[in-house]
């Protein structure tokens, strides 16, 4: 029996060729892991292109998995062992592979033809480019094909196995109980390919106990988290759930209008399994027709909402518009991607800060908040509801690819402990007209058609104050513009909150870098820095403490994964010197990287 | 206790308050009345009656009927509709529009509602030029046009709109022009019984930008020359029972009645014949005459009651869903 060593926190990833089953193995790996116990974080890694040629660095795909006995907030900075289907995915991310980390290499594909595929002259596993890190050759396809001999499978079809063997040596290296795996191999395969994929992981487990490649095996033990019941979760999972558990606080049908687009697609497919939930989904012909849609549904008296990533929020402007006119209310989701046009589909980025703010012709403020982590996507998606059927306004949700497809553990909240906010239709005649204000909040009514009595006219014509009838009076017009932007700023938003040491150093972020900032703080903070964070979870209207918080502090840094978006946000509002800290690589900060960012801001409290 | 009848609703009590802003002399007016005139007729309940639009002189239209109303956005309507209906299908929904907001800048959405076929009723008030942005050709002006932004003439080539919402597998289409009244009202009373897409062409006249555009056809006294009016079952017949069409292998041809031929030799029209609704959509002034009333007309499943019948379908078989089990999800785990 080799030795079992406990460790806190682990960081592996799987990469392949885009037709490896490495996100499959990924996500086989962290269900298993939340079923132990573990706290954990993910970051699915994958190309545009859905098969790019075989073996290449552009077909390279990978699904990093982070696991702790802690509260972790990112997916890890580096892994300690890689799996490398082929020379390519090696090749693709050996750069973040821990120093002494460990390569798991599927030998068979270290050829001189995969070497010229993945533009190698050498081979990396003996010309001495790895000399820093442990190095497992393991033969995975002669084994995998041997035991599965006998089944009957063509040398494709055995070959699509080995991500099982790969994960069965993963299982037996963190110690892990393979069992969900097996039963979920037994639901989603078919007769010959569920024997063989159950084979070929008790392969790649039973080899990785016998050989001698692997002196010790890890065990992660459970995580101290809150008591209750957990489970694992997308992003895009915890988005879609959240806009139904929305809809319904509201009491009103949920109308999702989208036009599939990476990474925002997930959404849709999600919500379109909830039809028994009172959703109704609507693929439409473009991203305009999607927002048209979600529109007309709430002018219907359902909530409408859409969801789309940069390149669809560009082609909605007009719609977001003709909502902000009208005064009724939507949800615009956008899943960022690295930007601009086409820009990077699967990777991540922040740089649609201002579109949101301001992407849109006239003055047309309106809600935004963004996510700051997977499970965040839920709470995010009921806020947005809220603030939209309280306020009559569209509310533009941000996430990223980054929060779309990473996954953790999730504490199940109970439904019925969630506030309602049920909608009120206006239906009362005496007195009614069509833009005459709620005091408090300055909402107009909602009104469904059908209602007698109330028959009226919207469109994206000024409307005369109260009447809501066009109006090109100019003192109309400047007044309706006031009630607009004031009807945004008096939504009421949470005063933002500080976490470390006062008066010294403040980072402050918004969205998915939430993870990043808070560890690295906590990481300096251990290391005797004077630094606090801040995390914002509404951009518009922005906490009403926020100038007060920001003047507390010597210096004021924003990490962001754009050119600056918020920091110049920030310097508008607050007229304080925000100094952006800025990565536009379409990945996600580094704890290190914000770390070090602190090291040459700060000075040490002992110092 | 008795309940009183409701008072019929007449004309009247669909007209706003709001001062119409169109030209005098504009062919808006007496489309606004039939229409008005055919909602009392049909006694549609104002609270159940939304009128759509885009941009465009006539998506004005929303704001002079006294029913809910959405003038939205260039192009637009009918996605706005599609939302709207399929969120609400017993409201009556009607789009109006023309043929820049319909063809060109909306010319996908128009495509993609009729092919889902939503059951809405679409008025194209076609006049061949872009009114509100005073006088550009548009997606139907004939070829050569002399406008503001073709001064030489235009090289674009017109758009058969009937002949594309076929091409569209419209369940529904007709022809009418704004002063045909009668015809008029009776081309939107059909469009209203039909559920589906109702693709309603009006030719239009602009008096300001393109004054005359459909003379050669609706003049009093050449009317009956040079339109085809349409009746289900009947052979088709113009110029006074003088002249009919009949069919010359797959192309229509102009015949004399008379010195042998009769009107029983003509082709008889039948609306729900998609292949002679092609050849009818394609038939134009000067080698044929304009056919008017119902081209097309077969009833197909809607998009918005198919849309609900499956959510009906799944919470038969699912039942409503259980909030709660959808956020607790199939794997979990206790913690402490």
């Amino acid at each position: 029996m080799k030795p079992l060593q406990f460790v806190d926190d682990v960081v592996i990833r799987f990469a392949g060729d885009s037709g490896d089953g490495m996100q499959v193995t990924g996500s086989q790996f962290t269900n298993t892991t939340a079923l132990a116990g573990n706290d954990l974080s993910t970051f699915p890694d994958f190309p545009a292109e859905i098969r790019a040629p075989a073996g290449t660095l552009a077909g390279v795909s990978g699904f990093q998995i982070r696991f702790s006995s802690s509260d972790i907030f990112t997916p890890g900075d580096a892994p300690e062992v890689l799996f490398a289907m082929n020379p390519a995915a090696l090749k693709a991310n050996i750069a973040d592979l821990k120093k002494g980390g460990m390569v798991v290499a599927n030998q068979e594909k270290f050829t001189p033809k995969d070497f010229e595929k993945a533009g190698l002259t050498s081979n990396p596993l003996e010309d001495g480019s790895l000399d820093e890190y442990r190095v497992v050759k393991v033969d995975m396809a002669r084994m995998t094909k041997e035991a599965i001999e006998g089944l009957g499978l063509g040398t494709k079809e055995v070959d699509r196995t080995k991500n099982f063997f790969a994960l069965g040596m993963a299982y037996w290296l963190y110690n892990r109980d393979p069992m969900a795996t097996e039963a979920w191999i037994q639901q989603k395969f078919k007769p010959p390919f569920v024997e063989a994929n159950l084979r070929a992981m008790r392969a790649g487990h039973a080899y990785a106990e016998t050989v001698e490649l692997f002196e010790t095996r890890f065990e992660v033990p459970k995580a101290d988290l809150p008591a209750g019941r957990y489970r694992n979760i997308l992003g895009s999972q915890a988005l879609a759930i959240g806009l139904v558990v929305g809809s319904q606080k509201a009491g009103v049908p949920l109308f999702l209008g989208s036009y599939p687009i990476t990474p925002a697609s997930d959404i849709l497919h999600q919500l379109a399994g909830y039809k028994q939930f009172n959703v109704q989904t609507f693929q439409a012909e473009d991203e305009i027709a999607a927002i048209g849609a979600a529109i007309g549904a709430s002018f219907g008296g359902a909530i409408g909402v859409t969801t789309t990533s940069g390149p669809g929020m560009a082609l909605k402007g007009e719609a977001i518009g003709l909502a902000v006119m009208t005064e009724l209310p939507l949800v615009i989701v956008n899943v960022q991607r690295g930007g601009p046009s086409t820009g990077l589909p699967t990777k991540t980025e922040q740089s649609d800060l201002m579109q949101a703010m301001y992407g849109r012709n006239g003055e047309a403020p309106l809600a935004v908040l963004a996510a700051s982590s997977p499970t965040d996507c839920f709470d995010a998606a009921v806020e947005a509801v809220r603030v939209a059927v309280t306020y009559m306004c569209p509310v533009i949700l941000l996430t990223d690819g980054y929060l779309a497809n990473g996954s953790e553990p999730w504490k199940v909240p109970d439904v019925s402990s969630i506030q309602d906010f049920a909608v009120k239709f206006r239906t009362e005649p005496e007195g009614f007209k069509a833009y005459l204000r709620d005091a408090g909040t300055l909402a107009r009514p909602w009104v469904r058609p059908g209602t007698p009595g109330l028959e009226h006219r919207i469109g994206g014509i000024e409307k005369a104050e109260h009447t809501g009838n066009v109006s090109y009076d100019p003192v109309n017009h400047e007044r309706m513009i006031h009630l607009r932007a004031e009807k945004i700023a008096r939504i009421e938003v949470p005063d933002v909150e500080v976490h470390g040491d006062p008066g010294e150093l403040l980072l402050i972020g918004w969205g998915s870098t939430a993870g990043a900032i808070h560890s690295g703080v906590d990481m300096a903070r251990a290391r005797g820095h004077k630094v606090a964070y801040a995390h914002l979870r509404w951009l518009n209207p922005l906490p009403k403490n926020l100038p007060a918080v920001l003047r507390s502090f010597k210096k004021v840094l924003v990490p962001e994964m754009n050119m600056g978006q918020l920091s110049r946000i920030l310097r508008a509002e607050t007229l304080v010197d925000c100094i952006a800290i800025t990565k536009v690589q379409g990945q996600a900060f580094k704890v290190s990287e914000i770390y070090k960012t602190i090291l040459n801001h700060s000075t040490r409290s002992d110092a | 206790m008795t309940t009183e009848p409701k008072p019929l609703l007449t004309k009247k009590d669909y007209m706003s308050d709001q001062i119409i802003r169109w030209c005098p002399g504009c062919g808006d007016y007496a489309i606004l009345a039939q229409a008005q005139t055919v909602f009392a007729e049909l006694q549609i309940p104002r609270e159940n009656l939304v009128v759509v639009s885009g941009i465009g002189c006539s998506s004005r239209f929303p704001y002079y009927v006294s029913s809910y109303g959405f003038h939205t956005i260039h192009g637009r309507a009918p996605t706005i509709a599609t939302g709207l209906k399929v969120s609400r299908p017993e409201l009556s929904v009607w789009i109006v529009t023309g043929d820049g907001d319909a063809l060109s800048i909306g010319g996908n959405h128009t495509a993609h509602m009729i092919r889902r076929n939503v059951d809405v009723q679409v008025l194209l008030i076609n006049n061949r030029i872009y009114g509100l942005t005073k006088g550009q050709y548009s997606p139907t002006s004939e070829a050569g046009k002399k406008t503001k932004s073709s001064p030489f003439g235009s090289v674009d080539h017109p758009m058969l709109p009937l002949a594309f919402a076929l091409g569209c597998d419209a369940s529904f289409v007709a022809r009418s022009v704004d002063v045909f009244t009668v015809q008029q009202r009776d081309v939107l009373k059909a469009a209203y019984h039909h559920r589906g897409t109702s693709f309603v062409e009006i030719y239009q006249n602009c008096n300001i930008f393109n004054d005359g555009a459909w003379d050669q056809l609706v003049d009093k006294t050449i009317r009956e020359e040079r339109c085809l009016f349409l009746e289900h079952g009947k052979p088709m017949v113009f110029a006074g029972g003088k002249k009919g069409i009949k069919l010359n292998g797959m192309r229509p041809t102009v015949v004399d009645i008379g010195a042998g031929i009769t009107a029983d030799d003509c082709l008889v029209h039948d609306e729900t014949d998609p292949f002679l609704g092609a050849i009818l959509a394609r038939m134009d002034y000067p080698d044929f005459p304009v056919p008017m009333g119902v081209i097309h007309r077969k009833e197909r499943p809607t998009f918005d009651r198919e849309m609900n019948a499956q959510v009906e379908e799944i919470v038969a078989a699912k039942g409503k869903g259980d909030l709660q089990a959808l956020v607790t999800g199939r794997e979990t785990w206790m913690v402490g």
